[in-house]
């Protein structure tokens, strides 16, 4: 009487070599983690302290990004509106709204609203809106349509290998300066010849040394 | 079989400290800084900035030309720009009057701009006679100071943009009473000349939008 069968020779082999492959590609799947979109956070939306709705203010409305992320085009910050800037309308129009009570809250204590961040960079990273704004990035390039997001989420990885691919090549992402805070843009003549010839104008070159970004 | 043990011993602790030490990257990615706007527990007041004490004048900020920083010259409206006027001004002026103004006044001023469809209180066109021999340090004052319904707008439109607007507005009121005359003779004959797409590209983008608002209703 045999215990085991005479396959399961082969059964013990074979699950060696099936260890190492389970083994060695768990390993290479860990790799991949940082860029699972739990991990980076992308297209994660956040509890805010107030649904606000760009898809609302920018696509309907008509808003400009620079109404109420003034400093975007000016510092290395681009800004969150202080809540003077929602009240500007917001004391005339849907004064009701229970939507909009802790903006008046806010605006009554003089209590700032509490936004919670969506992108955040590691503090070991240095970035600055005005330089990308001012050679011709353009906000979608970045965080992408939002005038389509009724609740802010953040369209790309935002890790390194994401801006090296443009450092390394900006070319085939640059718009012309008029451009930089249209949602839905479409260059006039093809990508490459509209990139070539930005790159001279704007005299673009963007440094991928450690030093540009780890300062 | 002690030492097969110790072996899993290391090898678990091994296992453990690298995965905690994932946790330790945070260290590093929220540094013991503020960043800006960043909520402090610090200050009673939430906030990670401070106010400066009241009338603290920071250097190289004192505004003493009146002129500048009022509208006014001697107490009253003033009727000319204290800076030189310039295609560049204008330019500068159109963009930021199109950014903060036209969602109210709408791109030619005559107050239909897409927030006014939506509710606010219309304001009065800029083509009225009244607004039309209105100094154009008014229409820096308002910015400034607010006026009625409207909220001032200092803190979000810096002094020289404020300058800026003010101007355009003017051009803006000349444009829209302009008569054939104001136009040069030589260019007078491209004013038959058909339309193009980039002439009209700001009304059409206004039609448009009213169009979406009555298919919402
Ligand atoms: C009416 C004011 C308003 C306008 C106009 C506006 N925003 Fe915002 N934006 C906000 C507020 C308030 C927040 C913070 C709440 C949130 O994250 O949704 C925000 C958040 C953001 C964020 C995420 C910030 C973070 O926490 O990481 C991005 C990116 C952004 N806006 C881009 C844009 C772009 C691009 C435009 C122009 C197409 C634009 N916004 C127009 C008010 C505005
Ligand atoms: C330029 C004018 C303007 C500004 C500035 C503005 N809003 Fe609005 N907001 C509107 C209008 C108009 C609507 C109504 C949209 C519609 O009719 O579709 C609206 C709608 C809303 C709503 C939906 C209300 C409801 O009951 O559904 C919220 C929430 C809101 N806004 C929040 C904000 C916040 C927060 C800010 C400041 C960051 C802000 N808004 C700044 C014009 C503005
Ligand atoms: C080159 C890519 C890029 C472009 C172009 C860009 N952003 Fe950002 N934006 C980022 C990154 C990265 C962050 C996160 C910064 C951080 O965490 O320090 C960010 C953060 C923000 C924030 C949160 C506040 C802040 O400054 O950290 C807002 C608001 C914002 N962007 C709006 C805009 C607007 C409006 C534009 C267009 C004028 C724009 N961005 C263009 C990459 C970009
Ligand atoms: C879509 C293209 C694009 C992306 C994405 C992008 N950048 Fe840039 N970056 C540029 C361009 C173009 C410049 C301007 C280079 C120049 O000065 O000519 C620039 C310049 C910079 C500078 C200033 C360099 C200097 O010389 O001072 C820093 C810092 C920087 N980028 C950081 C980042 C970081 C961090 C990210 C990712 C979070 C990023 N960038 C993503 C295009 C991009
Ligand atoms: C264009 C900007 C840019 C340049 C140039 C750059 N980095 Fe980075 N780096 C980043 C950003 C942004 C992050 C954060 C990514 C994230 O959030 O995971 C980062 C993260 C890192 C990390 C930490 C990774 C982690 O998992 O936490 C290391 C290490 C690093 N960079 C090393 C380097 C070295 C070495 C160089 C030069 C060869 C370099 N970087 C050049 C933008 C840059
Ligand atoms: C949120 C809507 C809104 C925005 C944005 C806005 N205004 Fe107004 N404005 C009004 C309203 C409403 C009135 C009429 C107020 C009243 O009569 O109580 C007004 C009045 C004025 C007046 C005075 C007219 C008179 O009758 O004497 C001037 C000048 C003016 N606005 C200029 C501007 C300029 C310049 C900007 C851009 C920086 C601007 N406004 C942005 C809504 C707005």
């Amino acid at each position: 009487m045999q215990i085991f069968n005479r396959s399961a020779n082969f059964i013990a082999k074979a699950s060696i070599v099936g260890l190492v492959l389970v083994v060695g590609s768990l390993l290479g799947l860990l790799t991949t983690a940082n860029r699972w979109s739990w991990v980076n956070n992308q297209r994660v939306v956040r509890e805010q302290p107030i649904q606000f709705s760009h898809q609302h203010h920018v696509q309907t409305i008509g808003l400009d990004c620079r109404y109420c992320h003034t400093s975007a085009e000016t510092s290395t910050f681009a800004g969150i509106p202080p809540t003077k800037t929602c009240m500007n309308c917001h004391s005339q129009i849907w004064i009701t709204s229970p939507y909009l009570e802790p903006v008046r809250s806010s605006f009554r204590d003089n209590r700032s609203l509490r936004w919670v961040r969506v992108h955040d960079l590691p503090d070991f990273a240095y970035f600055n809106h005005s330089v990308h704004v001012k050679k011709g990035v353009g906000c979608e390039t970045c965080h992408g349509r939002v005038d389509k997001m009724p609740l802010m989420l953040q369209e790309n990885s935002l890790q390194m290998e994401w801006c090296l691919d443009c450092h390394r090549n900006p070319a085939q992402y640059l718009r012309p300066r008029s451009e930089i805070y249209t949602m839905g843009y479409r260059p006039a003549e093809s990508q490459a010849v509209v990139g070539a010839r930005l790159m001279k104008e704007y005299h673009v070159n963007p440094r991928t040394s450690c030093s540009t970004c780890h300062r | 079989m002690p030492g097969k043990l110790h072996r899993l011993g290391v090898l678990s602790a091994v296992v453990a400290s690298s995965v905690l030490a994932g946790a330790c990257r945070q260290d590093m990615h929220d540094n013991p800084r503020y960043e800006p706007l960043e909520a402090s527990t610090f200050f009673t007041d939430g906030h990670a900035y401070r106010v400066p004490v009241a009338h603290t004048v920071a250097r190289g900020s004192i505004r003493t030309d009146e002129h500048l920083y009022t509208g006014k010259i001697g107490g009253q409206l003033a009727d000319a720009l204290p800076v030189a006027a310039t295609p560049e001004l204008l330019a500068r002026g159109h963009e930021r009057f199109n950014v903060f103004c036209s969602p109210c006044h709408g791109r030619t001023g005559r107050g239909d701009g897409m927030v006014v469809r939506r509710g606010f209180r219309r304001p009065p066109t800029f083509h009225s006679d009244r607004l039309r021999s209105a100094p154009v340090g008014y229409f820096f004052d308002v910015m400034t100071n607010g006026f009625g319904a409207m909220q001032d707008y200092s803190a979000q439109v810096p002094v020289p943009d404020r300058w800026a607007i003010a101007a355009y507005l003017r051009a803006l009121q000349i444009s829209q009473h302009a008569t054939v005359a104001d136009v040069p003779a030589e260019k007078r004959a491209s004013l038959d000349a058909p339309a193009t797409a980039e002439d009209g590209a700001g009304e059409h983008a206004e039609h448009g939008a009213a169009g979406h608002e009555k298919q919402g209703h």
